[in-house]
């Protein structure tokens, strides 16, 4: 195929890193916007129902997850994901697709140590570090409050 | 519906997520990394009570990213604290986010069940 110097010009420019990095940003930024704002009209919604905050919000993360499942099951959260980056995996919701999702590629492996320990292998260290903080952050609080 | 209490929630929970996708372009750290990080930073800021403050001015664009998650983390072992004593600094963290945590692994579990897996493109 016939590529003129400017052709091959623009071909680079769109490829090189800081543009691909733009667009990355953007993406993340709308998708991941996109999600927080679906919880917040959920939250919204409960609490106009006059949910406790506490407890809206908890809910709010659980509906989120339960989407984030059926997506996932239906092959649809991973082709979203392509395109949104951390949009799709800094929320909750990408935390349910990293342990939905293994626990169905990894079925085929067991029951007990393919679904069952294969779903953390992200999840997994999430709970150790997040949980250990919390102790460690509790027993600050404790002794100095 | 407050569209100015939506446009904050949106603007604040995609600013985490950006800052999350310039860590994976720009730094070699990968998706799991990441969201480690997201937890321990939450529970950090959480715990020096600054992240309560996005809570309240942004909402799920705060509770929403995984940050919200660290957050939680550290407010419910405060307030377990507060209420049950020493025996909170373990079981607080845990008890605020096993909704959340108990629901993933469930729902995960029926989808290992119904759900074939797809051939990887």
């Amino acid at each position: 195929m016939g590529l003129t110097p400017k052709d091959y010009q623009q071909m680079s420019q769109e490829a090189s890193p800081p543009s691909r990095t733009v667009k990355n940003g953007a993406m993340a930024f709308l998708i991941g916007g996109s999600i927080c704002t679906l919880g917040q009209i959920v939250l919204e919604l409960l609490k106009s129902m006059g949910m406790e905050q506490d407890q809206a919000s908890a809910l709010v993360s659980l509906s989120l997850v339960l989407l984030s499942v059926l997506l996932t099951s239906f092959g649809l959260y991973d082709r979203v994901a392509r395109i949104a980056g951390a949009g799709t995996l800094v929320p909750i919701t990408g935390f349910a697709n990293a342990m939905s999702s293994a626990a169905i590629e990894f079925r085929s492996e067991g029951l007990v140590l393919g679904l069952g320990a294969k779903m953390f292998s992200i999840a997994g260290p999430v709970l150790v570090y997040g949980i250990s903080a919390g102790v460690l952050y509790g027993l600050i609080y404790y002794f100095i409050r | 519906m407050n569209l100015f209490v939506l446009l904050k929630a949106f603007l604040v929970g995609g600013s985490l997520c950006l800052i999350g996708q310039l860590l994976i372009d720009r730094t070699k750290l990968t998706p799991a990394r990441i969201l480690v990080a997201y937890v321990v930073a939450g529970v950090l800021l959480g715990g020096l009570g600054i992240y309560q403050h996005l809570i309240d001015f942004a909402g799920a664009g705060a509770t929403v990213p995984l940050t919200g998650f660290g957050a939680l983390l550290a407010k419910g072992t405060r307030q377990a604290i507060q209420e049950q004593g020493p025996l909170g600094i373990l079981s607080g963290g845990l008890t605020a986010c096993a909704p959340g945590v108990a629901g993933a692994i469930v729902l995960s579990l029926l989808a290992g069940f119904f759900s074939r897996s797809k051939d990887k493109p």
